[in-house]
């Protein structure tokens, strides 16, 4: 592809604003540096469900079961509960290759069902590897139950451990925004393949599919073959996350891993727009930044008008998801920022 | 054969909940070929009206029939409203869309149902207040209680009943049309928008009743009940074949029975030193299980896994249901 100077110098500008950040939001505080890890933990995890839901057009919502499997992978491999303190970037890899598997698992006996029934076997699928995670501590004592598992290993290279402040020319560069930096090349990795792929062979059989599953098959694509690749593509990707999320947090437990998550990972795509990677990520940014807004005008605002608190952030945060799924149904079916080829068959759609 | 019994009794109970669920699904399913994703979280509310209604009564002079009466009759209404606008906010103004749209708006709707009743009734399940003694009967040395036999008697009279209303009146024949084709009942004068909204009301009718039966066996009532207990009546419905009224009864009785069964005997079934060889012998785990100690793999925590693998093998083996004419992969 070729930049134009404007393209470049944009490029530019956004890059160094990247680099940048993290350093103003550690001066407003580190706790702004860990939402913003937050955040791009769940860019990761839209642009991976972008590929199932917005190229290949199956309804995943099931999708946090695969964070769940990297979660865990790196929690049982580089903590004191195995006794394993593995390296994180084997762990990662190994993380990604279970979640693909788990994909594929998932994805080859729902392959015939059409979109609403993979909604709810997926949605199945992610409470019964909840249900396993809160259970499987007996009589084997896998995942530790409910209690879940803690002290994780942060990621390490050489003698440069991720938990640490380190003094980097006169820079004080703490654990977080280490995160950060290790978060942002993950997350370009991930934007120049999802790129590749949406140009590809591949890609162009994933929107066929989404578009007429009985064309594409009469077009001569493979669709099993190609939508089981669409599973386990974005399940590794899941599977990152969840790795990386495990050694942020330090702790994993079954409780992260509930419906919600994948409902906001899917309000995330849907909002932004389904298949279009800038409006994902917009999406993703967009919603988790949200609760944190929420805390900062909800909560006073309460507090003023009425002296207490009557709606929890939280709870609203629900419920303004519910809504944005429901509005941009509704109203811009395609998403705020949509995928132009996804507009048009949305638009021919409509009657 | 006591325990067999007891099992069965239990879960013919759960099942005949399921069933009653099930059938709000399959009505949907039948008309629009769409499933109501929401319809969970309307049985949980029609628990929840029920349960606060009847807290309320609790302590009036009235007696205690009337007051649980008087909760069902709250809460029917309550969900019929609430299913109403289901189809008209979230499946009518998409019914020409591509078909994920209304399934997302419905998943919108179920979290704004679901958060609704967080903030109305909070985070702490509604106890069912004690209001009438709980006769136990003994069958065959199994017991049953009066709750039970309850729920079991009034989910047949509401299938007798809807079986009665959708193959015996006009309003049925035009549902049975619509399900068919819609736009040749439409030709015949068939108004479909009511139709199908009918279903929705319907549907949110029968699961008003099994909400309230549901809580009531258990004792309580939570936001977040409905969100099991639909997954489960929707395998319910797709196990008897999706769209097929009598199918929806079937799967559901059935599933309560594996339920109730799979549960009552997984324990035994996965414990290592029932096992030949593992458990026996000399070995460290023989002389364990000499001892008393059991290794169980999977105990009755792992209750509902049960529906689910039902619902995944039936999709892979036989996708139509047992009585289904459907398919799913068309559906």
């Amino acid at each position: 592809m070729r930049w134009t100077l404007r393209q470049k110098t944009g490029l530019a500008l956004i890059a160094v604003a990247l680099i940048v950040l993290p350093f103003m939001l550690a001066s407003a505080g580190t706790a702004w540096v860990r939402i913003t890890n937050f955040a791009v933990l769940f860019v990761l995890l839209s642009l991976g469900l972008n590929i199932v839901v917005g190229y290949a057009g199956l309804l995943d919502l099931g999708y946090v079961a695969f964070y769940a499997v990297g979660a865990y992978v790196y929690a049982l491999l580089a903590s004191p509960h195995f006794g394993l303190h593995l390296p994180f970037w084997i762990i990662l890899p190994i993380g990604a290759a279970i979640a693909c598997i788990a994909g594929v698992v998932l994805g080859a006996p729902t392959l015939r069902l059409r979109g609403d029934y993979l909604a709810i076997v997926t949605l199945g699928f992610g409470e019964i590897v909840r249900i396993f995670m809160n259970n499987l501590s007996n009589p084997i004592n896998i995942t530790n139950g409910p209690k879940g598992i803690n002290r994780i290993d942060p990621f390490r290279i050489g003698d440069i451990g991720f938990s640490t402040t380190h003094d980097l020319f006169g820079l004080n560069v703490s654990g977080p925004i280490k995160y950060y930096y290790f978060l942002l090349i993950v997350l370009l990795a991930v934007i120049v393949i999802n790129r590749r792929l949406q140009d590809s062979r591949i890609g162009r059989a994933w929107v066929a599919i989404r578009e007429d599953e009985i064309a594409a098959k009469a077009a001569g694509i493979n669709t099993r073959n190609i939508k089981l690749l669409a599973f386990a593509m974005g399940a590794s990707f899941g599977g990152i996350a969840g790795g990386m999320f495990a050694a942020i947090q330090g702790f994993v437990s079954p409780e992260s891993f509930i419906l919600n998550e994948s409902i906001m990972v899917l309000a995330m795509v849907v909002l932004g727009g389904m298949g279009n990677i800038w409006g994902v990520i917009a999406g993703a940014v967009l919603l988790s930044f949200m609760p944190e807004l929420l805390r900062y005008t909800v909560e006073p605002a309460q507090q003023a008008l009425f002296g207490r608190m009557l709606v929890d952030p939280e709870v609203l945060r629900m419920l303004i998801f519910g809504l944005a799924l429901v509005l941009t149904m509704r109203f811009r079916p395609a998403g705020l920022w949509p995928e132009t080829r996804h507009r048009r068959e949305l638009a021919e759609d409509r009657k | 054969m006591d325990i067999l019994l007891q099992q069965i009794i239990n879960g013919l109970t759960t099942g005949s909940v399921y069933a009653v669920v099930a059938l709000g699904y399959t009505m949907v399913y039948g008309v629009i070929q769409l499933i109501n994703f929401a319809h969970g979280e309307v049985v949980m509310i029609g628990a929840m009206v029920a349960f606060a209604v009847i807290t309320s009564l609790a302590g009036s002079a009235l007696p205690p029939l009337a007051i649980v009466l008087a909760g069902v009759l709250a809460a029917i209404p309550a969900c019929m409203a609430i299913g109403y606008s289901l189809e008209r906010i979230a499946y009518r103004p998409l019914r020409h869309a591509p078909r994920l749209a209304p399934l997302i708006t419905a998943i919108g709707m179920s979290i704004i149902l679901q958060h609704a009743a967080l903030l109305i009734w909070g985070r702490n399940p509604l106890a069912f207040p004690q209001l009438i003694d709980n006769p136990s009967f003994t069958i065959g040395g199994a017991a049953i209680s009066g709750v039970q036999i309850a729920i079991i008697l009034m989910s047949l009279l509401m299938m007798a009943g809807l079986s009665w209303f959708v193959y015996r009146t006009r309003f049925g024949i035009a549902i049975r049309a619509t399900a068919e084709n819609v736009h040749v009942a439409s030709l015949m004068g068939v108004n479909a928008d009511r139709v199908i909204a009918a279903t929705f009301v319907i549907g949110a009718g029968l699961g008003a009743v099994a909400g309230v039966m549901f809580g009531t066996y258990y004792g309580i009532a939570h936001y977040t009940m409905g969100f099991t207990l639909g997954l489960k009546a929707f395998s319910a419905a797709v196990l008897g074949g999706i769209g097929n009224l009598p199918g929806a009864m079937v799967g559901g009785l059935l599933l309560g029975l594996v339920e109730a069964l799979g549960t009552g005997y997984i324990g035994e079934f996965t414990d290592l030193c029932h096992w030949p060889g593992a458990g026996e012998g000399t070995g460290w785990m023989g002389e364990r299980c000499a001892e008393g100690a059991h290794f169980v793999l999977f105990g009755s925590n792992y209750q509902d896994v049960f529906a689910f693998l039902m619902l995944i093998l039936v999709l892979v083996f036989r996708p139509s249901g047992l009585l289904g004419e459907r398919v799913s992969e068309r559906a």
